[in-house]
């Protein structure tokens, strides 16, 4: 243990303007939706200036058996999200992401970079500006259709008739980079030697993926994972394409919760959504540091 | 050695992944330069500069790019880079115990208070302070939330720079703050400028929250604006304003993820992208 350089009390007033950025914009919320979300508080009127104590209200209406699957109503949000998540982030990014890592294992050329280039463009591009891309990609005059049309397919109205497939591939396309990137410089870190023995014996393509690079995968395919599901929970670039609807259709649930407390500033209901929402983010995030500090000490 | 078969069922994968990750982006390449742009991927019949020329005759667009992107940017790069290099300092210097799960309770809350759920409580707290509609508000909220993954990658450069400097300084009679401003600070610049750009690139793209802290159409930064020209309600989206828009808006993000990733490689920058 190196000696310190600074008294505890001067480290202290070092951390402390981080302190007070970290207690005002992410303690202080986390735990005033608590408390908000037992009330009817609005931003204007009378529920503004005097908001009632309402109980578990806002929760059993949000969970009311009656209508929550309604359009429009959370469980059929939360049900979106569901498919939403369950498509883009672990079918599509994890998948695609994986896809192109292995297909590129061990190969360099135009092929590798073109793709890599692209896949990262489309990740670090501005949420509006690719937004609106796929925006005029969808459009029924837009280049999907133009490209159907070619191959003499119909042509769809996209956003209309498909919007949770569209916002799906939207996601996937927007997010496949993160794990691409990270399953590829996983990959790079096996020993080639691995592989090769493999080779020597004769093994297949897909025996030599499953019961050498997979198991090797394992931990990173575990964090990429959850980190992706945390993330694709909380998007709200769907927003920019389809708004949330036609007709509640795209409705997930960041943009659900919008609605209810930033658009309609019912702050008492939308605290009860946004209390959900993060527990169920801090199961996920807790998840996702338990395994990463218990994989770091067994490295140290 | 990959036979025929695997050969080719590996180039019809690549193929089509190339086309889906290219095809959305092709209307991009046109639609700048075509003066009678519709949705359609078209070869402009006579390419010309008149929608980057109506860009810059829209004084919401440029002041949306030129100044208003530029103070959140530049506020939040600044801010989050000089509170995360004193924290950093603070934590590798001090003796603070258990300053790992320190950093490690941070970021999990950073990942939870987050997206639409956090602004809730964080647009009433911001209501409250007297702070909405301002670029302060905006540029303070974002500092909150970018703050414990730049403490994060910013104690890496901190504890490299070797402390004899500083024991030096310190036989010499220097402060602890002159320490810090005239010998550690200079030493951890590469740690700053790597918090700082992710800081002003995130900025730089973030929607969501001055979306909903701003309300006045000439403080917008370029990101609500470009949305308020095709957002789906306002009705028909202004088709050559945000082809060229785009452009000039995107960039600044292209330029500087080429100088960090020519700089200090692509690890930095993207493994703690939110």
């Amino acid at each position: 243990m190196q000696k310190a350089v600074l008294s505890r009390k001067l480290s202290l007033l070092f951390l402390t303007p981080a302190l007070v950025f970290v207690a005002l914009f992410l303690v202080y919320p986390f735990f005033s939706i608590f408390q908000m979300s037992f009330t009817n508080r609005a931003l204007v009127g009378a529920n503004a200036l005097n908001p009632q104590n309402v109980g578990l209200q806002n929760y059993m209406d949000l969970f009311d058996t009656q209508d929550w699957m309604r359009r429009g109503e959370m469980g059929h949000s939360l049900w979106l999200t569901a498919q939403f998540v369950i498509g883009s982030a672990l079918i599509g990014q994890a998948g695609l992401g994986l896809g192109i890592a292995v297909a590129f294992h061990n190969r360099k050329g135009l092929l590798r970079e073109l793709v890599f280039t692209l896949a990262i463009a489309a990740w670090i591009m501005p949420d509006v500006v690719v937004a609106f891309a796929w925006f005029a990609y969808l459009d029924p005059d837009g280049t999907l259709n133009q490209m159907l049309q070619a191959v003499g397919l119909r042509p769809q109205d996209w956003l209309f008739d498909y919007p949770l497939l569209s916002i799906i591939l939207f996601n996937t396309w927007r997010g496949t980079a993160f794990s691409m990137l990270l399953f590829s410089s996983a990959l790079a870190s096996i020993p080639p030697s691995y592989v090769e023995t493999a080779d020597v014996i004769g093994a297949r393509p897909w025996q030599k993926f499953r019961d050498i690079l997979l198991p090797l995968l394992r931990g990173y395919i575990a964090t990429d994972l959850i980190l992706i599901t945390l993330w694709t929970f909380n998007t709200f670039t769907p927003f920019l394409l389809t708004g949330g609807g036609p007709s509640y259709r795209s409705n997930i649930i960041a943009i659900y919760t919008y609605e209810v407390g930033l658009r309609f500033f019912q702050f008492g209901k939308a605290s009860a959504i946004a209390v959900i929402v993060m527990l169920i983010n801090l199961v996920l995030a807790s998840i996702y540091l338990f395994i990463s500090r218990s994989r770091q000490r067994q490295i140290a | 050695m990959r036979t025929l078969l695997q050969r080719i069922v590996i180039t019809v994968f690549v193929v089509a992944v190339a086309t889906f990750f290219i095809t959305p982006l092709l209307w991009f390449i046109f639609a700048p330069f075509n003066p009678q742009v519709s949705l359609a991927v078209t070869i402009p019949q006579s390419p010309s500069l008149a929608n980057f020329a109506e860009v810059l005759g829209n004084s919401l667009a440029m002041r949306g790019l030129l100044q208003n992107s530029v103070i959140i940017g530049v506020g939040a790069m600044v801010g989050t880079s000089l509170v995360a290099a004193l924290a950093a300092y603070g934590l590798s210097r001090g003796s603070i115990p258990g300053r790992s799960l320190l950093i490690y309770v941070l970021i999990l809350f950073s990942s939870v208070v987050t997206g639409t759920a956090s602004m809730v409580p964080i647009f009433k707290l911001i209501f409250d302070l007297g702070l909405i509609n301002t670029h302060t508000g905006v540029i303070l909220v974002m500092i909150g939330g970018l703050l414990p993954s730049a403490i994060f990658i910013m104690q890496d450069f901190v504890d490299s720079v070797p402390r004899s400097y500083e024991e030096a300084a310190m036989v010499a009679g220097a402060s602890p703050l002159q320490i810090f401003r005239d010998v550690t600070f200079p030493s951890m610049r590469p740690g700053v400028m790597v918090v700082g750009i992710w800081a002003l690139v995130n900025a730089w793209g973030a929607f969501l929250i001055p979306f909903i802290l701003l309300r006045s159409p000439e403080l917008l930064p370029a990101s609500v604006t470009f949305y308020t020209f095709y957002d789906p309600e306002s009705g028909m989206p202004q088709i050559r304003m945000v082809a060229a828009y785009a452009v000039l808006y995107t960039l600044p993000v292209i330029l500087l993820y080429l100088l960090i990733n020519w700089r200090y490689g692509f690890r930095f920058f993207g493994g703690i992208k939110q």
